[in-house]
């Protein structure tokens, strides 16, 4: 780190080889209150033991329905939340065991691009001050020389200089969420979290932004974790993919061997659910269709968790937790029958 | 199918809303189809007027600020824009059952299951209490609900959001509609759920022939269940074509760009198309082609004048003054 607080550039890193981010074990349950005394009855056990790394200049691809716990993950990886069990690492420095001063000077390093580009702008600060306030903050840059940063950020993330003393309201879904992302770049991240950054966003902007969030990894050599239950633009823009159920993760492979052929009968069921934009396709596609709701996470089924929905379920599956196996090179199960 | 008379033929259809920054011009002169039968998909992005479209033919949009400005909305023989508001009522969640994404036309929160599907039944059809009470259960066992004698007791809270749009469903279903409106029914829910009513609905309509239209921003729903699209833009529909040759070879502009920027499942590798620029303001009435400053075909006549929807051949109809497949204009006046 320098002095001036933007991140110094990672010593000799070998793409795609070394971990940036390693996750062990990571738990995050949240205490639900009840009675006369508001003491602990029960807990949402919304990150339920995960594990996995995220290598340099990768983007892995996390995917899961809604309150699979992708957001929790995030959060707790940057510790805006702290983890109930488990460790998290970023280039070599246990996160989990550090606080305060500590922290914060790692914090430039790792960043956030959030859903709701109205929601994560404060509407009553210029452009300049909003993508500035990381700069002021971590004392990056004052003067004419932040001045100058700005408008290198907005031109880097496709707005106007004249754009810097706008305010928030001016810009449509899409430009906002060019100033969050701008605001994630602006101390020189190694690593950005992008949570649903698209989904806010109509279909033709949407590749605007995934065009950009691509341009920008390889012009600024990037780390990304790319939550989203789009796995259509995941598979476009992932090298691996994570595929998250109630908590746990049920497989994590390359993209390709994912979707080609998926291990796990949740990513099977999932992948078959999405539909492909070709008619001629869609007409001919076998679709597994899931009964039931997935389960609340303040009650997971015993056993493993799918296994209330699993057409493949049998009764070792609600007595026994899968094993994490690695079935093929790289390819990662929880599944007692995948093969 | 494509030879029988329209169940419902909307045309000239254009509403505005009279609001504090001018007039929105949210609805200009709409007019389409809908076959006894068929399912219509709806595409088109955030704010480009399939709600309003819809909600103004069955005149539920609020007046004001909204005025249906000119249009006509056959239904049976009469226009669902002339005919006296007890009439419409009738017509409305009887022979027409609808389901909006605006929360206050969903479910009532204080009132069962069983009571919301039986109320729709007491408005329009005239049965024994006994009777109502059977087709509810029988409706809610129709929509896949598990145990429905129980559901039939529960508040809408007391379900998940799959089943509370099962439940919608059964309400819209009540009376056997010739057509059913179903605005975004899935974009709130997880895939597997949605695919769980994707099907609920193919099988609905084959076998109760309702003719559906189904609006929605996924292009990937409407590809596996659509027969016919209209795609809209800035208020207007700029194209319509069936399934296959919308997908196979679109031919407005922004069709093509829409396509173009979608990711495929089935697919890795290519450059995503990425349409610059954003959606047209509404506070001007269309003077020219709303996707001109957006356009990579755009010439001098894009920019003056507003192309109209003009059937290009059989299958299709087009907005645009440019003819990409022979890269010139398309009508030499
Ligand atoms: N602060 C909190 N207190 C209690 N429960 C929480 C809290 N934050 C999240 N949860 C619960 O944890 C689970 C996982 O939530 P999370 O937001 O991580 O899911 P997600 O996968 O990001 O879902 P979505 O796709 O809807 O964004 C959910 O059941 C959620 O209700
Ligand atoms: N009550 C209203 N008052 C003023 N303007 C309105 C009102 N309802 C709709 N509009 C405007 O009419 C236009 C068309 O809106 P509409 O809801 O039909 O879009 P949509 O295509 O359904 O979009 P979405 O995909 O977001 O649902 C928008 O510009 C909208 O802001
Ligand atoms: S372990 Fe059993 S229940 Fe779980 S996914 Fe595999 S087959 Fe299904
Ligand atoms: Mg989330
Ligand atoms: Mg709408």
């Amino acid at each position: 780190m320098t002095t001036e607080g933007a991140a110094a550039p990672i010593a000799s890193p070998r793409p795609y080889e070394e971990p940036l981010v390693s996750v062990r074990d990571l738990k995050k349950h949240f205490p639900i209150l009840g009675g006369f005394f508001r003491r602990q009855v029960g807990a949402v056990k919304a990150v339920d033991g995960v594990t996995f790394d995220i290598f340099y200049g990768e983007t892995l691809g996390l995917v899961g329905e809604s309150g699979s716990g992708k957001s929790t993950i995030g959060r707790v990886m940057l510790q805006l939340d702290d983890a109930t069990e488990g460790t998290v690492t970023f280039d070599g420095i246990e996160l989990t065991a550090i606080k305060g001063e500590q922290l914060r000077r790692i914090r430039p390093r790792m960043q956030m691009v959030f859903q709701d580009p109205h929601a994560s702008l404060n509407p009553r600060m210029t452009v300049a001050s909003i993508i500035g306030e990381p700069l002021k903050e971590h004392r990056a840059a004052k003067g004419s020389a932040r001045k100058e940063r700005i408008e290198e950020l907005l031109e880097l993330v496709g707005l106007e200089p004249g754009h810097a003393n706008r305010y928030p309201h001016e810009f449509s879904g899409g430009q906002r969420q060019r100033i969050g992302i701008a605001r994630a770049i602006a101390l020189n991240p190694d690593f950005i979290i992008c949570d649903e950054p698209i989904a806010a966003l109509d279909v033709s902007i949407q590749s605007q932004i995934v065009n950009l969030l691509q341009q920008l990894q390889a012009e600024l050599g990037l780390t990304y974790l790319f939550i989203s239950h789009d796995l259509s633009m995941v598979r476009h823009i992932a090298d691996r993919v994570a595929v998250l159920y109630l908590g746990k993760i049920m497989e994590l492979a390359p993209g390709e061997d994912l979707y080609e052929d998926p291990k796990h009968p949740y990513t099977r069921a999932l992948l078959s659910a999405v539909p492909v934009p070709d008619p001629k396709v869609e007409a001919t596609r076998e679709r597994i269709i899931l009964e039931g709701d997935i389960p609340s996470p303040a009650h997971p089924p015993p056993g493993c968790p799918f296994n209330t929905r699993c057409p493949m379920a049998e009764a070792r599956c609600s007595a026994e937790v899968p094993a994490w196996r690695e079935l093929a090179s790289s390819h990662w199960v929880a599944c007692h029958f995948a093969e | 199918m494509m030879s029988s008379q329209p169940v419902l033929r909307v045309s000239d259809l254009t509403t505005q809303f009279d609001t504090q920054d001018g007039v929105v011009h949210a609805v200009n002169s709409v007019s389409f189809d809908l076959r006894p039968g068929e399912f219509l998909g709806v595409v088109g992005e955030s704010g480009s007027g399939k709600s309003v479209t819809m909600m103004s033919l069955l005149r539920l949009i609020p007046m004001p600020p909204g005025e249906i400005v000119t249009g006509e909305a056959e239904y049976d023989g009469v226009d669902l824009l002339q005919i006296d508001i007890d009439e419409l009522r009738e017509i409305r969640g009887g022979k027409i059952g609808f389901i909006f994404q605006d929360p206050m036309t969903s479910l009532n929160p204080v009132l069962t299951v069983g009571y919301q599907i039986e109320e729709s039944l007491r408005i329009h059809q005239d049965l024994p209490a006994e009777q109502r009470k059977a087709r509810a259960l029988e409706l809610l066992d129709l929509v896949g609900i598990p145990s429905p004698e129980q559901r039939l007791k529960s508040y809408p809270h007391e379900l998940s959001g799959g089943m509370r749009q099962r439940v919608m469903i059964a309400v819209a279903l009540a009376c056997s509609p010739k057509v059913l409106i179903a605005d975004e029914p899935t974009t709130a829910l997880d895939v597997t759920i949605q695919a769980q009513i994707i099907e609920l609905v193919k099988d609905l309509r084959e076998t109760l022939n309702t003719a559906v239209i189904w609006i929605t921003h996924d292009l990937g729903v409407v590809a596996g269940v659509a027969d016919r699209v209209v795609v809209m833009y800035g208020g207007q529909i700029v194209e319509e074509a069936t399934v296959d040759h919308l997908y196979e070879a679109p031919q407005h502009p922004y069709t093509m760009g829409l396509l173009g920027s979608l990711p495929r499942l089935d697919q890795k590798g290519m450059d995503l198309v990425s349409i610059p620029g954003s959606p047209p303001s509404l506070l001007k009435p269309p003077q020219a082609c709303t996707f001109a400053p957006r356009c990579p075909y755009a010439f001098e006549r894009c920019h003056s004048e507003n192309p109209p929807l003009t059937a290009i051949d059989e299958t299709r109809k087009l907005a645009c003054w440019w003819d990409v497949e022979n890269e010139r204009p398309r009508y030499d006046d």
